[in-house]
């Protein structure tokens, strides 16, 4: 409306006065604060210097700062540099920026090589204090269990019964759905490769063995980590950055045992179950490809699956499945009471829960294969 | 410029005309209208679920209507283009009833957030700017570089009408400011209000259940119940209207007690 700002020099005498026009609003900030800095460079001449805001058209904190910013770098020993010509509509707007203390520096962190050093130092030596977490949990979860087994009243059976749903129910159809995907690429592959030496039949032992063994419960426990586990983390987070834990502790429950121990019961559940239905999918499909692409008709492929795979092989796969899900329960609860109060921490610690869930259970299946060679099954 | 001083004169800062809004079958706000004048600071009561936060939501544009229209600095929201939006947008801020820091930005950087989006300043301006809004509301600078969740409930609020105040808005939206203080905490912060809107010239929309806020920092009170503005006007309106939820309201055990 009246224009850009300006800041003119009008010298009378020994004195010198700085006129302000114009609009001083944040809109012009970039301009004025140029301005502004130019005029700081008077600071130090012998004349007496004023700041006449008295033509001013329209004025914010952020031009009401300006000035003030100006005024205390004109000042100089005993000389104060006045403002003039000041309404009584900005008068206060100028007084209260002008009780604002000098900006403290704001410390930043440089990147540095022993600052660097310092952050692996730290995560390396987080490993211990992760691992003590886990074993904090587990020990947590079944002191709880162990109550609960004495007073079978206090078990939460509707809020098992809910997790059961979303964790188990609800996740059937993507399991199989991925699973039986999976089965189909082994048997192409398998065929694919085994036709060279004419050992077509032999993809049912791979599929068999494979999928019983490893693939049906390593898959659908790494799934598991990145459906359930989050949401379990997810979930417990933001209860516990909206005080919903500590509420439940103040009315005198444990929150291990009202929140962690029926959603692990589920997942514990839920699990073989999962790699059960994982594993039948993934025959399926690898059967329907070894016969429609790799002319092996299912009455051969029974046959065969049945020379083929023994009830240990089942026996292997499915028992790793529960320890499989106390794993990833015990990550995901661990992580979610850990939220702090930030929804980047909320993210920070979902991201790890899935990382970690998904970590552990590929070595827990390391540990278990060599225990199962070792004992010969 | 005569325009822009007849803007002034004649229209108000906010004109509500027939808003009707409508969750599910529920009616909230049914031919609601309302003016709020430029510079005056407006309290807004009524019942408990009676659609109070709802209408603020719904003149910033966070809910929808199913009719009427809304004018803010004379410009019709619906019609008004992404531009236009974004020009109104700058020149109000919003203070919700939890606050709505962002998390995970320290309290510097909130208050900076939107400068940084819509000013081009330096940092070292916004950083001075950021501690004069923070000595406005009545805060210590080394509160700057802590995180929300390290601030108290009365911290928060401050922190929130600071980020409020960022651009200098000429309009500001207030949901419950003082809901969640201590009396002391919640006199100040009607203080500060009043303080800010003398200095900076502001017209304050106030959403509230203090009845100390309405004596001593509210210009005109107007009342929200079944939908519509069932009264406006001065304190003093309200003391002697008839309606029977505001008698029960301005002379109840509670309004005797703040007027001692």
């Amino acid at each position: 409306m009246s224009g850009d700002p300006k800041l003119e020099r009008i010298a009378k005498g020994n004195a010198l006065a700085l006129c302000a026009t114009g609009t001083w609003t944040a809109s012009f900030a970039p301009v004025l604060e140029r301005m502004v800095a130019d005029a700081e460079k008077l600071a130090g001449s012998p004349q007496i210097i004023s700041i006449d805001v008295s033509e001013i058209a329209k004025l914010d904190t952020f031009g009401a700062w300006l000035i003030e910013r100006l005024r205390r770098s004109l000042t100089q020993g005993a000389v104060e540099t006045q403002i003039a010509g000041l309404s009584a509509n900005y008068s206060s707007l100028v007084d209260e920026v002008r009780r604002v203390k000098a900006t403290p520096v704001v410390e930043t962190s440089a990147v540095t090589i022993s600052g660097m050093l310092e952050q692996i130092g730290r995560a390396v030596a987080g490993v211990g204090g992760t691992v003590a977490g886990l074993v904090d949990m587990l020990g947590a979860v079944l002191a709880a269990s162990g109550r609960v087994l004495i007073h079978p009243r206090s078990f939460r059976l509707t809020s098992t019964v809910h997790h059961l749903e979303q964790v188990c129910w609800r996740a059937v159809p993507i399991i199989v759905l991925i699973t039986f995907l999976i089965g189909c690429i082994i048997a192409q592959q398998g065929i694919f490769h085994f036709r060279r030496f004419g050992a077509d039949i032999f993809v049912v032992d791979m599929l068999g063995v494979l999928v019983l063994r490893e693939i049906g419960v390593l898959l659908v426990a790494i799934m598991v980590a990145g459906r359930s586990g989050s949401a379990y983390t997810a979930e417990l987070g933001s209860m516990k950055m909206r005080e919903e834990i500590d509420a439940l502790r103040t009315m005198g429950f444990d929150p291990i045992e009202v929140l962690v121990l029926p959603r692990m019961l589920a997942l514990v559940l839920a699990l073989p179950i999962l790699a059960f239905l994982g594993a039948m999918a993934a025959l399926y499909g690898g059967g329907l490809v070894a016969w429609l692409y790799g002319g092996v008709d299912p009455e051969a492929f029974l046959l065969r699956l049945r020379d083929a795979i023994s009830i240990d092989h089942f026996i292997v796969g499915i028992v790793k499945a529960p320890v499989m899900a106390a794993v990833i329960g015990i990550v995901a609860c661990v992580e979610g009471l850990a939220v702090q109060g930030s929804a980047e921490s909320l993210g920070q610690h979902t991201t790890s829960s899935v990382v970690k869930g998904i970590f552990f259970v590929i070595v827990m299946d390391g540990v278990f294969a060599i225990f199962f060679a070792s004992i010969g099954m | 410029m005569a325009q822009e001083i007849q803007d002034v004169i004649q229209n108000p800062i906010i004109r509500v005309r027939d808003i009707t809004v409508q969750f599910g079958t529920t009616r909230v706000l049914d031919g609601l209208n309302l003016d709020v004048k430029r510079g005056e600071i407006l309290g807004f009561v009524g019942p408990s679920g009676a659609g109070k936060s709802v209408l603020t939501r719904t003149i910033i544009g966070l809910v929808p209507k199913v009719a009427g229209h809304i004018e803010v600095f004379g410009v019709d929201l619906d019609a008004s283009n992404g531009a236009q939006r974004r020009g109104v947008e700058r020149r109000w801020g919003v203070l919700f009833q939890q606050g709505a820091l962002f998390s995970s930005l320290t309290v510097r950087q909130n208050i900076q957030f939107p400068m940084r989006e819509y000013l081009r300043v330096s940092q070292r301006l916004m950083d001075e700017i950021t501690m004069a809004k923070l000595a406005m509301v009545g805060l210590k600078p080394e509160v700057a570089e802590r995180f929300p969740s390290e601030l108290s409930g009365g911290m928060i609020k401050r922190v929130a009408l600071a980020r409020a105040l960022s651009l200098d808005p000429d309009l500001v939206f207030l949901d419950e400011p003082t809901s969640g203080l201590d009396p002391i905490g919640a006199g100040d912060f009607d203080e500060l209000v009043r303080t800010l809107q003398r200095t900076l010239g502001l017209t304050v929309f106030m959403v509230t259940h203090d009845l100390d806020s309405l004596y001593t920092a509210c210009d005109r009170i107007a009342v929200l119940g079944n939908g519509k503005i069932i009264a406006a006007g001065s304190i003093a309106d309200m003391q002697a209207s008839q309606h029977p939820w505001l008698r029960q309201y301005f002379h109840g055990k509670r309004a005797r007690a703040v007027m001692g």
